[in-house]
């Protein structure tokens, strides 16, 4: 066994979890949000993230071909790509919403999964078909920005890129704006109202439709922003990267506690961690029996562990109290 | 009421008889049309090469399908997209041994495409003749009906072990592959020759990983490797060679063909400066013949002709040729695809662009010629000055089987 280097790749191993948790935390956050108000699964999550990542990556690119990539302070460039990637998305899952959610509200709970599971198809070859005929391409690789790459040591010989550190900040930023916005607004009252009971809330006066129109935009664009930011992670995209970082996503949600804003952010964090112990660690634990392949099996089994004892999620689930 | 429906009945088979009567002179001059289909990625992350496949098939059809056309053929290209997926690939492949127009296939990119496709060509005995695929089992099943003008990944491993041993005196290598037929078959073939030229290897794993290499990364970190050899394609590869640079890993790169994509400089950039790959395809440099040829692509498709555009070329120019002897053998009559696949055995030194080939029983060119290539820049516009740096003849293995 090779003690050193597990030792020496330890710091850079937690780094990586912890950025890989936070992109499963933000896309959990619209998984959980929408579970939270509808108690329903929106399975065209992955592709709402996914769609924000192309538009980061179309905006550099367009920025890139007109030779305009280096006039922008790289913190501005990010925060541009960003909030348009948050626009678009939030505009895309309102719309998604109408069409595809709204005319099924008082169908059966799973007559709304699968029309969700048809929109995400819809949507990954839409993206296919669109990409196909502007760029005759459907993988993009976001353009090299320098900055983003550069390493900052943090303690030690442990350096970081800069966008890992962007990707942590942002999601905390968003995490605790979502948290103050849900708890301590009007609007976020009205949120919890409709979720709590939605015909008491619209006896209220409170409008349902549109507090659920605006869970469905919060969503998206905390999706969009994930998306932008694991272009600039890690680089190359295509319109079925969404699936499995939306899987894993809406199972952080789970393991967290679905409706619980809070736990979808313990659970990314704690899935990203095992995810990359799991791949980093079990070759070398085992003696390349096991490789980094396995890491999903890993994970999964503690998840199933810890939903065997705690079945409501880490931080419990949102339960209403029905009088 | 009855003796209308008999009149009826008269007057449409008379209506028929009218319909088809001016057909017949028409058939007279005209022999029909003989169809050659290509199947590569035209979608995708491998849609350059793919397309590089297509249109160097099409430019040789055009430039070189004169003495079919004499004859009285009209000849026309049927390009198919496999995606670089097996089940599209096999999809195509039942889709067109259904059309008799068809006499020959000029494909694939990816030989996990390839090999189950040929088993499909094998029931009609429609010849395949490979620009790009190397993986062994391609001819190693011997099916009669496949043909390849390039070499092979058993002796393509080789070469780069060789190459990483003797000249560029590593000593220890970690190596990667991406679970396909092609990149795990020749990152073992890499992997078996290793020790025998005095490298130790640190690691072999293979990976589907398209996205977030950062779990594999950390591990090659730590170990220290002089050299990274990836057994895959650029698509994956230069994913993985960026994002390695970027956590400072600092072990030289080095693959086989599927590097072979100026993609590869768009994607990694300046971290491949310097890596370098083996490849059964030269740049269109190390050619003196295919000069013209770039010209010619490049005036007609407005790009530099990728890797395999060449061979593409030079697999359609067999396959006229054999076809055109199989017309004048079956009398100037459309031959059968058996005629045909017979036809393209008895190939002989013929000259291409690429080489001159012969084909063994198997199928396999004697000898195919590999190369070793430097990448000298991040810019993917510069991919053609990519410096030839080896450059060997080697007999495909006689004993392997």
């Amino acid at each position: 066994m090779e003690w050193d280097v597990l030792i020496a790749i330890f710091p850079s191993v937690v780094v990586d979890g912890l950025v890989l948790g936070f992109v499963y935390a933000m896309i959990a956050l619209g998984y959980t949000m929408v579970y939270g108000v509808l108690q329903m699964i929106n399975f065209a999550h992955s592709e709402i993230f996914v769609t924000g990542a192309f538009v980061g990556a179309e905006i550099l690119l367009i920025m890139q071909a007109g030779g305009t990539l280096g006039a922008l302070h790289p913190l501005a460039l990010l925060a541009v790509i960003v909030l348009v990637a948050m626009l678009v998305s939030a505009v895309l899952a309102v719309a998604v919403e109408r069409i595809a959610y709204r005319p099924l509200r008082g169908a059966p709970r799973l007559i709304p999964l699968i029309s969700a599971i048809g929109v995400s198809f819809f949507l990954q070859d839409a993206i296919r078909l669109v990409e196909s005929l502007w760029r005759n391409a459907f993988y993009l690789t976001y353009p090299v920005v320098e900055f983003f790459d550069l390493r900052i040591a943090i303690a030690g010989d442990i350096d970081v890129p800069i966008k890992s550190i962007l990707v942590v900040v942002a999601s905390l930023l968003m995490l605790v704006v979502l948290t103050l916005f849900v708890n301590r607004t009007r609007l976020g009252t009205a949120i919890r109202a409709v979720a709590e009971d939605q015909a008491a809330a619209g006896l209220m006066g409170i409008n349902v439709g549109r507090m659920i129109s605006l869970t469905f935009l919060i969503g998206g664009a905390m999706g969009g922003a994930a998306g932008a930011l694991f272009g600039v992670q890690f680089g190359t995209i295509n319109p079925y990267t969404g699936f499995i970082p939306g899987i894993k996503a809406f199972t952080a949600a789970v393991l967290g506690g679905i409706g619980n804003v809070p736990g979808a952010m313990v659970g990314g964090l704690v899935l990203g961690m095992l995810e990359t112990l799991a791949a980093s660690y079990m070759s070398l634990l085992t003696g390349g029996a096991f490789g980094a392949e396995y890491k999903d099996i890993f994970a999964f089994s503690v998840l199933i562990l810890i939903l065997m004892f705690r079945p409501r999620g880490l931080l419990g689930e949102v339960v209403r109290e029905k009088l | 009421m009855k003796g209308s429906r008999v009149l009826a009945a008269v007057l449409a088979a008379l209506a028929i008889a009218a319909l088809s009567l001016p057909a017949l002179p028409v058939q007279a001059q005209q022999l029909g049309t003989i169809k050659i289909a290509t199947q590569s990625p035209l979608s995708g992350g491998q849609a350059a090469l793919g397309e590089g496949i297509k249109n160097g098939a099409q430019l040789a059809l055009e430039q070189l399908g004169g003495p079919l056309t004499r004859m009285g053929f009209r000849l026309e290209l049927v390009p198919f997209d496999d995606q670089a997926k097996p089940d599209v690939g096999v999809a195509n492949a039942r889709n067109l041994v259904t059309d008799p127009a068809i006499l020959l296939v000029v494909g694939h990119l990816n030989s996990g495409v390839a090999i189950p496709s040929s088993e499909v060509y094998k029931d009609s005995m429609l010849a395949m003749i490979s620009p790009a695929n190397t993986n062994p089992l391609i001819t190693d099943r011997k099916l009669r009906n496949v043909f390849r003008i390039v070499g092979r990944d058993d002796v393509q491993g080789v070469v780069g072990a060789e190459y990483a041993a003797t000249e560029l005196k590593v000593k220890t290598v970690y190596i990667l592959h991406d679970k396909t037929a092609y990149g795990q078959g020749v990152a073992e073939f890499f992997r078996q020759h290793a020790p025998k030229v005095g490298m130790r290897v640190l690691g072999f794993e293979g990976t589907e990983e398209k996205a977030n290499f950062d779990p594999i990364i950390n591990p090659i970190r730590a170990r220290n490797p002089e050299l990274v050899y990836f057994g895959g394609i650029y698509d994956q590869a230069g994913v993985f060679f960026k994002q390695a640079r970027a956590k400072g890993l600092r072990s030289r790169f080095m693959g086989p063909d599927g590097m072979d994509s100026s993609e590869l400089a768009k994607i990694a950039g300046s971290a491949i400066v310097g890596m370098t790959y083996s490849t059964v395809a030269g740049p269109t440099a190390v050619y003196p013949a295919a000069a013209k040829f770039a010209r010619d692509y490049k005036a007609k498709y407005g790009k530099d002709p990728e890797p395999f555009a060449a061979q593409a070329y030079d697999a359609m120019a067999i396959g006229l040729a054999a076809i055109q002897r199989a017309v004048t053998a079956n009398g100037g009559r459309r031959p059968t695809r058996e005629q045909v696949t017979a036809e393209v055995h008895k190939t002989r030194a013929f000259k291409g662009l690429t080489g001159t080939f012969t084909f063994d029983a198997k199928g396999d060119p004697v000898p195919a010629t590999y190369f070793v290539i430097q990448i000298v820049s991040g810019d993917p516009t510069k991919w053609g000055q990519n410096r030839l740096v080896k450059r060997l003849d080697i007999k495909p293995p006689s004993g392997s089987m």
